[in-house]
Protein backbone atom coordinates (compact mmCIF):
# COMPACT_ATOMS: atom_id res chain seq x y z
CA UNK A 1 0.00 0.00 0.00
CA UNK A 2 2.77 2.57 0.70
CA UNK A 3 3.34 4.76 -2.01
CA UNK A 4 4.54 8.35 -2.55
CA UNK A 5 1.15 10.11 -2.53
CA UNK A 6 0.78 13.34 -4.68
CA UNK A 7 -0.56 16.44 -2.20
CA UNK A 8 -1.41 18.00 -4.93
CA UNK A 9 -3.82 15.66 -6.83
CA UNK A 10 -5.04 15.43 -3.13
CA UNK A 11 -5.47 19.41 -2.99
CA UNK A 12 -7.86 18.93 -5.88
CA UNK A 13 -9.61 16.04 -5.19
CA UNK A 14 -10.65 17.80 -1.85
CA UNK A 15 -11.24 20.79 -3.86
CA UNK A 16 -13.79 18.88 -6.18
CA UNK A 17 -15.35 17.04 -3.09
CA UNK A 18 -15.89 20.36 -1.67
CA UNK A 19 -17.03 21.92 -4.52
CA UNK A 20 -18.94 19.18 -5.15
CA UNK A 21 -20.77 19.83 -2.08
CA UNK A 22 -21.80 23.61 -3.01
CA UNK A 23 -22.93 21.87 -6.46
CA UNK A 24 -25.64 19.70 -4.20
CA UNK A 25 -26.79 23.11 -2.57
CA UNK A 26 -27.09 24.95 -5.86
CA UNK A 27 -29.28 21.80 -6.83
CA UNK A 28 -31.37 21.62 -3.70
CA UNK A 29 -31.97 25.15 -4.09
CA UNK A 30 -33.64 24.79 -7.64
CA UNK A 31 -35.68 22.31 -6.27
CA UNK A 32 -36.97 24.48 -3.01
CA UNK A 33 -37.80 27.67 -5.05
CA UNK A 34 -39.67 25.69 -7.64
CA UNK A 35 -36.96 27.19 -10.20
CA UNK A 36 -35.99 23.98 -12.32
CA UNK A 37 -38.08 25.29 -15.16
CA UNK A 38 -36.58 28.60 -15.23
CA UNK A 39 -34.80 28.47 -17.49
CA UNK A 40 -36.95 26.36 -20.14
CA UNK A 41 -33.77 26.17 -23.04
CA UNK A 42 -30.91 23.81 -21.90
CA UNK A 43 -27.90 23.77 -22.54
CA UNK A 44 -27.55 27.08 -23.26
CA UNK A 45 -29.90 29.52 -20.82
CA UNK A 46 -32.55 32.02 -22.83
CA UNK A 47 -30.07 31.28 -25.73
CA UNK A 48 -26.96 32.37 -23.85
CA UNK A 49 -24.50 31.97 -21.63
CA UNK A 50 -25.06 34.73 -19.75
CA UNK A 51 -29.19 34.95 -18.76
CA UNK A 52 -30.58 37.72 -17.15
CA UNK A 53 -29.80 36.16 -13.36
CA UNK A 54 -33.35 37.14 -12.29
CA UNK A 55 -35.98 34.99 -10.09
CA UNK A 56 -35.72 31.83 -10.59
CA UNK A 57 -33.26 32.03 -13.49
CA UNK A 58 -30.93 32.98 -10.77
CA UNK A 59 -30.94 29.58 -9.44
CA UNK A 60 -31.14 27.55 -12.34
CA UNK A 61 -28.41 28.95 -14.77
CA UNK A 62 -25.91 29.45 -11.21
CA UNK A 63 -26.79 25.84 -10.69
CA UNK A 64 -25.27 24.85 -14.20
CA UNK A 65 -22.64 26.96 -14.29
CA UNK A 66 -21.58 25.57 -10.70
CA UNK A 67 -22.46 22.14 -12.89
CA UNK A 68 -19.72 23.40 -15.30
CA UNK A 69 -16.95 24.19 -13.07
CA UNK A 70 -17.51 20.14 -11.17
CA UNK A 71 -17.39 18.67 -14.72
CA UNK A 72 -14.10 20.63 -15.79
CA UNK A 73 -12.22 19.86 -12.22
CA UNK A 74 -13.70 16.31 -12.85
CA UNK A 75 -11.91 15.82 -16.26
CA UNK A 76 -8.75 17.66 -14.76
CA UNK A 77 -8.94 14.93 -11.70
CA UNK A 78 -9.70 11.84 -14.29
CA UNK A 79 -7.01 13.04 -16.68
CA UNK A 80 -4.50 13.79 -14.03
CA UNK A 81 -5.07 10.33 -12.30
CA UNK A 82 -4.77 8.55 -15.03
CA UNK A 83 -1.39 10.04 -16.20
CA UNK A 84 -0.03 9.76 -12.39
CA UNK A 85 -1.53 7.36 -10.80
CA UNK A 86 -0.06 3.76 -10.84
CA UNK A 87 -3.32 2.12 -9.01
CA UNK A 88 -5.49 0.84 -12.05
CA UNK A 89 -8.70 1.14 -10.31
CA UNK A 90 -7.74 4.28 -9.16
CA UNK A 91 -7.84 4.90 -12.69
CA UNK A 92 -10.90 3.59 -13.38
CA UNK A 93 -12.62 5.29 -10.56
CA UNK A 94 -11.59 8.43 -11.75
CA UNK A 95 -12.91 7.74 -15.01
CA UNK A 96 -16.08 6.35 -13.31
CA UNK A 97 -16.60 9.60 -11.57
CA UNK A 98 -15.82 11.56 -14.91
CA UNK A 99 -18.65 9.09 -16.75
CA UNK A 100 -21.30 9.87 -13.83
CA UNK A 101 -20.58 13.56 -14.22
CA UNK A 102 -21.63 13.73 -17.74
CA UNK A 103 -24.37 11.21 -17.50
CA UNK A 104 -25.43 13.68 -14.68
CA UNK A 105 -25.32 16.85 -16.95
CA UNK A 106 -27.20 14.93 -19.33
CA UNK A 107 -30.09 13.79 -16.95
CA UNK A 108 -30.20 17.53 -16.52
CA UNK A 109 -31.01 18.04 -19.15
CA UNK A 110 -33.81 15.68 -19.75
CA UNK A 111 -35.16 16.93 -16.43
CA UNK A 112 -35.42 20.72 -18.28
CA UNK A 113 -36.30 19.18 -22.17
CA UNK A 114 -39.57 16.94 -20.64
CA UNK A 115 -40.46 19.18 -17.46
CA UNK A 116 -38.84 17.64 -14.44
CA UNK A 117 -40.17 13.88 -14.96
CA UNK A 118 -40.32 12.58 -11.15
CA UNK A 119 -38.16 9.67 -12.27
CA UNK A 120 -35.50 11.26 -14.40
CA UNK A 121 -35.27 14.16 -11.46
CA UNK A 122 -34.95 11.56 -8.75
CA UNK A 123 -31.94 10.02 -10.56
CA UNK A 124 -30.64 13.19 -11.16
CA UNK A 125 -30.89 13.58 -7.59
CA UNK A 126 -29.18 9.74 -6.97
CA UNK A 127 -26.42 10.29 -9.26
CA UNK A 128 -25.73 13.36 -7.25
CA UNK A 129 -24.95 11.72 -3.95
CA UNK A 130 -23.06 8.73 -6.19
CA UNK A 131 -21.06 11.43 -7.74
CA UNK A 132 -20.61 13.20 -4.65
CA UNK A 133 -19.25 10.11 -2.99
CA UNK A 134 -17.36 8.86 -5.99
CA UNK A 135 -14.91 12.33 -5.57
CA UNK A 136 -14.95 11.86 -1.53
CA UNK A 137 -13.35 8.74 -2.40
CA UNK A 138 -11.29 9.63 -4.99
CA UNK A 139 -10.02 12.69 -1.70
CA UNK A 140 -9.31 9.78 0.74
CA UNK A 141 -7.69 7.45 -1.89
CA UNK A 142 -5.48 9.95 -2.77
CA UNK A 143 -4.58 11.72 0.97
CA UNK A 144 -0.97 10.73 2.50
CA UNK A 145 -2.56 9.06 5.00
CA UNK A 146 -4.26 6.43 2.75
CA UNK A 147 -1.19 5.74 1.19
CA UNK A 148 0.50 5.54 4.03
CA UNK A 149 2.11 2.33 6.20
CA UNK A 150 -0.62 2.13 8.38
CA UNK A 151 -1.18 -0.97 11.04
CA UNK A 152 -4.17 -3.37 10.12
CA UNK A 153 -5.36 -4.51 12.62
CA UNK A 154 -6.44 -7.85 12.91
CA UNK A 155 -9.72 -9.04 14.98
CA UNK A 156 -11.90 -11.55 15.05
CA UNK A 157 -14.92 -10.09 13.16
CA UNK A 158 -17.08 -9.00 15.87
CA UNK A 159 -18.04 -6.52 16.39
CA UNK A 160 -18.68 -6.59 12.09
CA UNK A 161 -17.88 -3.10 11.93
CA UNK A 162 -17.09 -2.94 8.80
CA UNK A 163 -20.95 -4.82 7.53
CA UNK A 164 -22.61 -2.55 9.61
CA UNK A 165 -20.93 0.05 7.90
CA UNK A 166 -22.07 -1.08 4.84
CA UNK A 167 -25.56 -1.58 5.83
CA UNK A 168 -26.06 1.81 7.58
CA UNK A 169 -24.33 3.37 3.54
CA UNK A 170 -27.12 1.60 1.86
CA UNK A 171 -29.91 2.43 4.53
CA UNK A 172 -29.14 6.10 4.14
CA UNK A 173 -28.37 5.98 0.34
CA UNK A 174 -32.30 4.97 0.02
CA UNK A 175 -33.85 7.51 2.65
CA UNK A 176 -32.05 10.10 0.42
CA UNK A 177 -33.70 8.51 -2.71
CA UNK A 178 -37.30 8.65 -0.50
CA UNK A 179 -36.25 12.01 0.42
CA UNK A 180 -35.72 12.81 -3.81
CA UNK A 181 -38.76 11.20 -4.07
CA UNK A 182 -40.99 13.16 -1.81
CA UNK A 183 -39.46 16.20 -3.29
CA UNK A 184 -39.70 15.34 -6.74
CA UNK A 185 -43.57 14.61 -6.22
CA UNK A 186 -43.27 10.45 -7.22
CA UNK A 187 -44.10 10.22 -3.37
CA UNK A 188 -45.84 11.41 -0.42
CA UNK A 189 -44.09 12.20 3.21
CA UNK A 190 -44.60 8.89 4.49
CA UNK A 191 -42.14 6.46 3.33
CA UNK A 192 -39.23 9.12 3.79
CA UNK A 193 -40.85 9.87 7.30
CA UNK A 194 -40.71 6.06 8.07
CA UNK A 195 -37.22 5.99 6.76
CA UNK A 196 -36.08 8.35 9.19
CA UNK A 197 -37.56 6.58 12.18
CA UNK A 198 -35.38 3.11 10.45
CA UNK A 199 -32.23 4.74 9.64
CA UNK A 200 -30.91 5.21 12.80
CA UNK A 201 -30.98 1.55 13.84
CA UNK A 202 -28.84 1.38 10.64
CA UNK A 203 -26.29 4.01 11.79
CA UNK A 204 -25.93 3.89 15.51
CA UNK A 205 -24.89 0.24 15.62
CA UNK A 206 -22.15 1.04 13.04
CA UNK A 207 -21.49 4.29 14.66
CA UNK A 208 -20.92 3.02 18.13
CA UNK A 209 -19.18 -0.49 17.55
CA UNK A 210 -16.44 1.35 16.53
CA UNK A 211 -15.76 2.43 19.84
CA UNK A 212 -15.58 -0.62 20.86
CA UNK A 213 -11.56 -1.06 23.21
CA UNK A 214 -11.12 -3.58 20.39
CA UNK A 215 -10.56 -1.06 18.00
CA UNK A 216 -8.44 1.72 20.05
CA UNK A 217 -5.74 1.21 17.60
CA UNK A 218 -7.37 1.17 14.45
CA UNK A 219 -6.21 4.77 13.39
CA UNK A 220 -9.19 7.22 12.66
CA UNK A 221 -11.90 4.42 12.65
CA UNK A 222 -13.65 5.99 15.67
CA UNK A 223 -13.56 9.08 14.63
CA UNK A 224 -15.39 8.77 11.44
CA UNK A 225 -18.03 6.97 13.62
CA UNK A 226 -18.49 10.06 15.51
CA UNK A 227 -19.36 12.35 13.23
CA UNK A 228 -21.08 9.97 11.35
CA UNK A 229 -23.33 9.78 14.68
CA UNK A 230 -23.10 13.61 15.26
CA UNK A 231 -24.33 14.15 11.57
CA UNK A 232 -27.00 11.77 11.84
CA UNK A 233 -27.99 13.79 15.09
CA UNK A 234 -27.65 16.87 12.85
CA UNK A 235 -29.39 15.52 10.24
CA UNK A 236 -32.72 14.36 12.13
CA UNK A 237 -32.90 17.87 13.59
CA UNK A 238 -32.98 19.50 10.49
CA UNK A 239 -35.14 17.14 9.25
CA UNK A 240 -37.81 18.29 12.12
CA UNK A 241 -37.20 21.54 10.89
CA UNK A 242 -38.03 20.90 7.29
CA UNK A 243 -41.22 19.39 8.12
CA UNK A 244 -42.12 21.87 10.46
CA UNK A 245 -41.51 24.89 7.77
CA UNK A 246 -43.13 23.29 5.28
CA UNK A 247 -46.10 23.06 7.05
CA UNK A 248 -46.04 26.79 8.94
CA UNK A 249 -45.43 27.78 5.45
CA UNK A 250 -47.95 25.84 3.25
CA UNK A 251 -50.58 28.50 2.55
CA UNK A 252 -47.89 30.79 1.69
CA UNK A 253 -47.94 31.93 -2.02
CA UNK A 254 -44.49 31.26 -2.94
CA UNK A 255 -41.66 29.24 -1.05
CA UNK A 256 -40.72 30.85 1.65
CA UNK A 257 -36.83 31.72 3.03
CA UNK A 258 -37.48 29.81 6.39
CA UNK A 259 -38.74 26.67 4.70
CA UNK A 260 -36.10 26.93 2.08
CA UNK A 261 -33.15 27.16 4.30
CA UNK A 262 -33.79 24.45 6.58
CA UNK A 263 -34.84 22.11 3.20
CA UNK A 264 -31.71 22.83 1.26
CA UNK A 265 -29.65 22.40 5.01
CA UNK A 266 -31.10 19.03 5.31
CA UNK A 267 -30.49 18.08 1.62
CA UNK A 268 -26.53 18.88 2.11
CA UNK A 269 -26.62 17.36 5.51
CA UNK A 270 -28.19 14.53 3.80
CA UNK A 271 -25.49 14.15 1.96
CA UNK A 272 -22.17 14.20 4.33
CA UNK A 273 -23.85 11.79 6.34
CA UNK A 274 -24.09 9.11 2.94
CA UNK A 275 -20.45 10.85 2.61
CA UNK A 276 -19.44 10.35 6.58
CA UNK A 277 -21.14 6.56 5.92
CA UNK A 278 -18.93 5.91 2.69
CA UNK A 279 -15.77 7.33 4.54
CA UNK A 280 -16.72 5.32 7.52
CA UNK A 281 -16.88 2.21 5.38
CA UNK A 282 -13.38 2.41 3.21
CA UNK A 283 -11.38 3.24 6.50
CA UNK A 284 -13.00 0.13 8.14
CA UNK A 285 -11.89 -1.79 5.01
CA UNK A 286 -8.38 0.01 5.21
CA UNK A 287 -7.26 0.08 8.84
CA UNK A 288 -9.11 -3.40 9.76
CA UNK A 289 -8.85 -6.83 8.54
CA UNK A 290 -11.20 -9.64 10.16
CA UNK A 291 -9.82 -12.94 11.21
CA UNK A 292 -10.84 -15.62 9.03
CA UNK A 293 -12.64 -18.96 10.64
CA UNK A 294 -9.62 -21.17 8.95
CA UNK A 295 -7.08 -18.78 10.31
CA UNK A 296 -8.38 -18.57 13.84
CA UNK A 297 -8.90 -22.34 13.92
CA UNK A 298 -4.51 -22.55 12.34
CA UNK A 299 -3.87 -19.79 15.45
CA UNK A 300 -5.56 -22.32 18.09
CA UNK A 301 -4.11 -25.15 17.12
CA UNK A 302 -0.77 -23.04 16.91
CA UNK A 303 -1.25 -22.29 20.14
CA UNK A 304 -2.43 -25.28 21.73
CA UNK A 305 1.21 -26.93 20.25
CA UNK A 306 3.46 -24.47 22.02
CA UNK A 307 1.54 -25.09 25.05
CA UNK A 308 1.81 -29.22 25.21
CA UNK A 309 5.44 -28.19 23.78
CA UNK A 310 5.88 -26.35 26.33
CA UNK A 311 4.77 -29.02 28.92
CA UNK B 1 -9.17 1.38 -21.93
CA UNK B 2 -12.02 -0.83 -21.40
CA UNK B 3 -14.10 1.60 -18.88
CA UNK B 4 -13.57 4.59 -21.35
CA UNK B 5 -15.30 2.35 -23.85
CA UNK B 6 -17.76 1.72 -21.75
CA UNK B 7 -18.80 5.47 -20.46
CA UNK B 8 -18.41 6.24 -24.56
CA UNK B 9 -21.07 3.54 -24.97
CA UNK B 10 -23.04 4.88 -21.55
CA UNK B 11 -23.02 8.95 -22.90
CA UNK B 12 -24.21 7.60 -26.32
CA UNK B 13 -27.41 5.59 -24.80
CA UNK B 14 -28.12 8.65 -22.91
CA UNK B 15 -27.70 10.79 -25.76
CA UNK B 16 -30.17 8.53 -27.90
CA UNK B 17 -32.74 7.98 -25.60
CA UNK B 18 -32.97 12.25 -25.45
CA UNK B 19 -33.27 12.15 -28.97
CA UNK B 20 -36.12 9.32 -29.03
CA UNK B 21 -37.99 11.05 -25.94
CA UNK B 22 -37.82 14.25 -28.34
CA UNK B 23 -39.77 12.28 -31.28
CA UNK B 24 -41.66 11.05 -29.08
CA UNK B 25 -43.08 14.19 -28.06
CA UNK B 26 -43.86 15.15 -31.19
CA UNK B 27 -45.73 12.36 -32.03
CA UNK B 28 -47.90 12.96 -28.88
CA UNK B 29 -47.94 16.46 -30.33
CA UNK B 30 -49.24 15.02 -33.83
CA UNK B 31 -51.83 12.97 -31.66
CA UNK B 32 -52.84 15.82 -30.14
CA UNK B 33 -54.33 17.53 -33.37
CA UNK B 34 -57.92 16.92 -33.01
CA UNK B 35 -60.16 16.19 -36.22
CA UNK B 36 -61.65 19.14 -37.59
CA UNK B 37 -65.19 19.10 -36.04
CA UNK B 38 -67.85 20.47 -38.47
CA UNK B 39 -69.89 23.06 -36.25
CA UNK B 40 -73.57 21.32 -35.59
CA UNK B 41 -76.81 23.81 -36.68
CA UNK B 42 -76.72 27.17 -35.27
CA UNK B 43 -78.92 28.11 -32.03
CA UNK B 44 -81.98 29.81 -32.93
CA UNK B 45 -81.78 33.09 -31.36
CA UNK B 46 -85.67 33.41 -31.13
CA UNK B 47 -85.80 30.68 -28.64
CA UNK B 48 -82.58 30.41 -26.56
CA UNK B 49 -82.54 31.06 -23.24
CA UNK B 50 -80.21 32.31 -20.38
CA UNK B 51 -78.88 31.14 -17.02
CA UNK B 52 -77.70 33.98 -14.76
CA UNK B 53 -76.58 33.82 -10.84
CA UNK B 54 -73.96 34.33 -8.16
CA UNK B 55 -71.47 32.50 -6.95
CA UNK B 56 -70.81 33.37 -3.06
CA UNK B 57 -68.55 32.22 -0.24
CA UNK B 58 -70.32 30.46 2.79
CA UNK B 59 -68.00 32.08 5.59
CA UNK B 60 -64.72 33.81 6.11
CA UNK B 61 -62.39 33.60 3.03
CA UNK B 62 -58.63 32.79 4.76
CA UNK B 63 -56.53 35.88 4.97
CA UNK B 64 -54.68 36.76 1.85
CA UNK B 65 -50.96 36.23 2.12
CA UNK B 66 -48.69 38.68 1.21
CA UNK B 67 -46.22 37.92 -2.16
CA UNK B 68 -42.67 39.17 -1.66
CA UNK B 69 -41.09 40.47 -4.08
CA UNK B 70 -38.27 41.73 -2.56
CA UNK B 71 -36.19 39.06 -4.24
CA UNK B 72 -36.96 40.81 -7.75
CA UNK B 73 -36.71 44.37 -7.42
CA UNK B 74 -38.00 44.91 -10.78
CA UNK B 75 -41.32 43.91 -9.59
CA UNK B 76 -41.30 45.24 -6.58
CA UNK B 77 -41.09 48.32 -7.89
CA UNK B 78 -44.19 47.82 -9.95
CA UNK B 79 -46.47 47.95 -7.26
CA UNK B 80 -47.33 50.82 -4.18
CA UNK B 81 -49.43 48.80 -2.00
CA UNK B 82 -48.48 45.55 -0.45
CA UNK B 83 -49.44 42.79 -3.18
CA UNK B 84 -51.53 40.00 -1.28
CA UNK B 85 -52.36 36.22 -3.45
CA UNK B 86 -55.38 36.18 -5.44
CA UNK B 87 -56.76 32.11 -4.49
CA UNK B 88 -59.93 34.10 -2.92
CA UNK B 89 -61.07 37.44 -4.22
CA UNK B 90 -64.34 38.12 -2.13
CA UNK B 91 -66.54 41.07 -3.13
CA UNK B 92 -69.54 42.43 -1.26
CA UNK B 93 -71.71 39.59 0.79
CA UNK B 94 -69.69 37.05 -0.27
CA UNK B 95 -69.29 37.63 -3.72
CA UNK B 96 -66.81 34.93 -5.09
CA UNK B 97 -64.82 36.16 -8.01
CA UNK B 98 -62.26 34.44 -10.68
CA UNK B 99 -65.04 31.16 -10.56
CA UNK B 100 -65.52 29.26 -13.65
CA UNK B 101 -68.96 28.72 -14.42
CA UNK B 102 -70.08 26.26 -17.12
CA UNK B 103 -72.25 23.59 -18.70
CA UNK B 104 -70.97 20.50 -17.90
CA UNK B 105 -74.15 18.44 -19.08
CA UNK B 106 -76.52 18.77 -21.88
CA UNK B 107 -75.45 19.93 -25.09
CA UNK B 108 -75.21 16.48 -26.22
CA UNK B 109 -73.23 15.80 -29.66
CA UNK B 110 -73.70 19.88 -30.42
CA UNK B 111 -70.13 21.16 -31.68
CA UNK B 112 -69.17 24.30 -32.06
CA UNK B 113 -67.15 27.10 -34.46
CA UNK B 114 -64.09 27.88 -32.48
CA UNK B 115 -63.72 31.60 -32.11
CA UNK B 116 -61.02 33.70 -33.57
CA UNK B 117 -60.82 36.50 -31.24
CA UNK B 118 -57.95 35.57 -29.03
CA UNK B 119 -58.30 35.68 -25.35
CA UNK B 120 -55.59 37.89 -23.47
CA UNK B 121 -53.25 36.60 -20.10
CA UNK B 122 -50.85 39.46 -19.30
CA UNK B 123 -48.28 39.44 -17.16
CA UNK B 124 -48.40 42.86 -15.43
CA UNK B 125 -46.46 43.77 -11.95
CA UNK B 126 -45.07 40.25 -12.16
CA UNK B 127 -48.86 39.18 -11.52
CA UNK B 128 -51.10 37.35 -14.15
CA UNK B 129 -54.16 39.64 -14.93
CA UNK B 130 -56.18 37.87 -14.75
CA UNK B 131 -55.93 35.24 -12.63
CA UNK B 132 -58.27 32.75 -14.05
CA UNK B 133 -59.17 33.08 -18.14
CA UNK B 134 -62.07 30.43 -20.01
CA UNK B 135 -61.31 29.48 -23.75
CA UNK B 136 -63.07 27.46 -26.39
CA UNK B 137 -61.09 24.03 -27.38
CA UNK B 138 -58.25 25.43 -30.00
CA UNK B 139 -59.36 29.37 -29.20
CA UNK B 140 -56.29 31.44 -29.69
CA UNK B 141 -54.74 32.89 -26.29
CA UNK B 142 -52.82 35.18 -26.46
CA UNK B 143 -49.28 36.13 -23.79
CA UNK B 144 -48.43 39.73 -23.17
CA UNK B 145 -45.70 40.85 -21.12
CA UNK B 146 -46.24 44.26 -20.19
CA UNK B 147 -43.46 44.38 -16.97
CA UNK B 148 -39.69 45.22 -17.55
CA UNK B 149 -38.59 41.75 -16.73
CA UNK B 150 -38.54 38.35 -17.87
CA UNK B 151 -41.03 35.76 -17.17
CA UNK B 152 -41.33 32.26 -18.10
CA UNK B 153 -44.92 31.10 -19.10
CA UNK B 154 -45.51 27.58 -18.07
CA UNK B 155 -48.70 25.93 -18.19
CA UNK B 156 -49.18 22.43 -16.49
CA UNK B 157 -51.84 20.79 -18.00
CA UNK B 158 -52.97 17.06 -17.23
CA UNK B 159 -54.74 16.40 -20.70
CA UNK B 160 -53.44 19.02 -23.09
CA UNK B 161 -50.08 19.46 -24.22
CA UNK B 162 -47.07 21.05 -21.27
CA UNK B 163 -44.84 23.59 -22.91
CA UNK B 164 -42.52 26.24 -20.98
CA UNK B 165 -41.47 29.42 -23.16
CA UNK B 166 -39.65 32.08 -21.71
CA UNK B 167 -41.07 35.70 -22.41
CA UNK B 168 -38.45 38.74 -22.26
CA UNK B 169 -39.75 42.46 -21.61
CA UNK B 170 -40.81 43.60 -24.50
CA UNK B 171 -40.90 39.94 -26.12
CA UNK B 172 -43.67 39.19 -28.66
CA UNK B 173 -47.02 38.06 -27.53
CA UNK B 174 -47.10 33.75 -27.59
CA UNK B 175 -50.14 32.95 -28.67
CA UNK B 176 -51.19 29.28 -27.93
CA UNK B 177 -54.39 27.03 -28.32
CA UNK B 178 -55.42 24.05 -26.07
CA UNK B 179 -56.61 20.81 -27.54
CA UNK B 180 -58.51 19.24 -25.42
CA UNK B 181 -61.13 19.97 -22.36
CA UNK B 182 -59.52 20.81 -18.82
CA UNK B 183 -61.13 22.73 -16.83
CA UNK B 184 -58.14 23.76 -15.61
CA UNK B 185 -55.28 24.02 -16.68
CA UNK B 186 -52.52 25.73 -13.87
CA UNK B 187 -50.12 28.07 -15.38
CA UNK B 188 -46.82 28.92 -13.46
CA UNK B 189 -44.11 31.20 -14.32
CA UNK B 190 -40.92 29.46 -12.68
CA UNK B 191 -38.34 32.57 -13.02
CA UNK B 192 -41.51 34.34 -10.10
CA UNK B 193 -42.82 31.22 -8.10
CA UNK B 194 -45.93 32.81 -6.79
CA UNK B 195 -47.34 33.91 -10.28
CA UNK B 196 -50.04 31.76 -10.76
CA UNK B 197 -53.22 31.12 -13.13
CA UNK B 198 -55.53 29.19 -14.07
CA UNK B 199 -57.12 28.68 -17.98
CA UNK B 200 -60.28 26.96 -18.51
CA UNK B 201 -60.79 25.03 -21.91
CA UNK B 202 -63.82 23.58 -22.77
CA UNK B 203 -65.75 22.49 -25.81
CA UNK B 204 -68.58 24.81 -26.16
CA UNK B 205 -69.17 28.46 -25.67
CA UNK B 206 -71.02 28.04 -22.75
CA UNK B 207 -69.58 28.93 -19.74
CA UNK B 208 -68.25 32.45 -17.67
CA UNK B 209 -65.53 33.53 -15.42
CA UNK B 210 -67.05 35.85 -12.22
CA UNK B 211 -65.58 39.16 -11.38
CA UNK B 212 -65.52 40.62 -7.87
CA UNK B 213 -69.70 40.43 -7.82
CA UNK B 214 -69.81 37.01 -8.32
CA UNK B 215 -72.16 37.23 -10.85
CA UNK B 216 -72.24 35.31 -14.25
CA UNK B 217 -74.56 35.20 -17.23
CA UNK B 218 -74.57 32.15 -20.07
CA UNK B 219 -76.72 33.54 -23.25
CA UNK B 220 -77.85 31.92 -26.04
CA UNK B 221 -78.24 28.48 -24.53
CA UNK B 222 -80.66 26.27 -26.87
CA UNK B 223 -83.85 25.16 -24.82
CA UNK B 224 -83.09 21.91 -23.03
CA UNK B 225 -81.80 20.24 -19.49
CA UNK B 226 -78.32 20.90 -18.11
CA UNK B 227 -76.13 20.55 -15.27
CA UNK B 228 -74.25 23.31 -14.32
CA UNK B 229 -71.15 23.44 -12.46
CA UNK B 230 -68.69 26.07 -11.35
CA UNK B 231 -65.30 25.78 -10.22
CA UNK B 232 -62.69 27.66 -8.23
CA UNK B 233 -59.16 27.41 -8.01
CA UNK B 234 -58.69 26.56 -4.77
CA UNK B 235 -61.89 25.01 -4.07
CA UNK B 236 -62.24 22.93 -7.05
CA UNK B 237 -65.40 21.82 -8.42
CA UNK B 238 -69.04 22.76 -6.70
CA UNK B 239 -71.73 20.29 -6.80
CA UNK B 240 -73.69 19.70 -9.73
CA UNK B 241 -76.75 22.08 -10.47
CA UNK B 242 -79.43 20.91 -12.44
CA UNK B 243 -81.37 23.37 -14.93
CA UNK B 244 -84.10 23.15 -17.28
CA UNK B 245 -84.49 26.02 -19.75
CA UNK B 246 -87.50 26.78 -21.49
CA UNK B 247 -87.67 28.79 -25.21
CA UNK B 248 -87.09 32.53 -24.37
CA UNK B 249 -86.38 31.65 -20.94
CA UNK B 250 -84.32 32.75 -17.49
CA UNK B 251 -83.51 31.02 -14.86
CA UNK B 252 -81.04 31.75 -12.13
CA UNK B 253 -78.22 29.95 -9.91
CA UNK B 254 -76.93 29.94 -7.14
CA UNK B 255 -73.76 28.77 -5.83
CA UNK B 256 -71.93 28.40 -2.58
CA UNK B 257 -69.12 27.72 -1.61
CA UNK B 258 -67.27 26.90 1.62
CA UNK B 259 -63.92 28.05 2.51
CA UNK B 260 -61.31 25.17 3.05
Amino acid sequence: MTQTANPALHKVAVFTACWTLFLLVAGALVTSNDAGLAVPDWPLSYGSLTPPMVGGIFYEHGHRMVATVTGILTIILAVWISRREPRAWMRRLGWAALGAVIAQGILGGITVKFFLPPWVSIAHAALAQMFFCSVVAIAVFTSPWWQSELTVLRYSAHPPVRERAVAATIAIFIQLLLGAAYRHHAFGMLPHLVGAAIVPFFVLPAASSTRDRLFDSAEGLSRCGTMLKHLLYIQLALGGAALWSRLATQHAPQPMPVMIFFTVAHTAVGALTLAAAVLLVLVSYRVLSPVQPHEAIASQREMAGQESGAM
Amino acid sequence: MKARSLYAVLAFALAFSVAACGSKETAKEEKAAPPAAVASAPVDPATAGTITGTVKLDGAAPKAQRIRMDAEPTCAKTHTTPVMDEEYVVGDKGALANVVVYVKDGLGNRTFDTPKEAVVLDQNGCMYVPHVIAVQVNQPVEIVNSDPTTHNVHPVPANNKEWNKSQPPKAEKITETFAREEIAVPVKCNVHPWMKSYIAVLKHPYFKVTGKDGKFEIKNLPPGDYTLVAWHGVLGPSEDKKVTIGAKETKSVEFTFKPQ
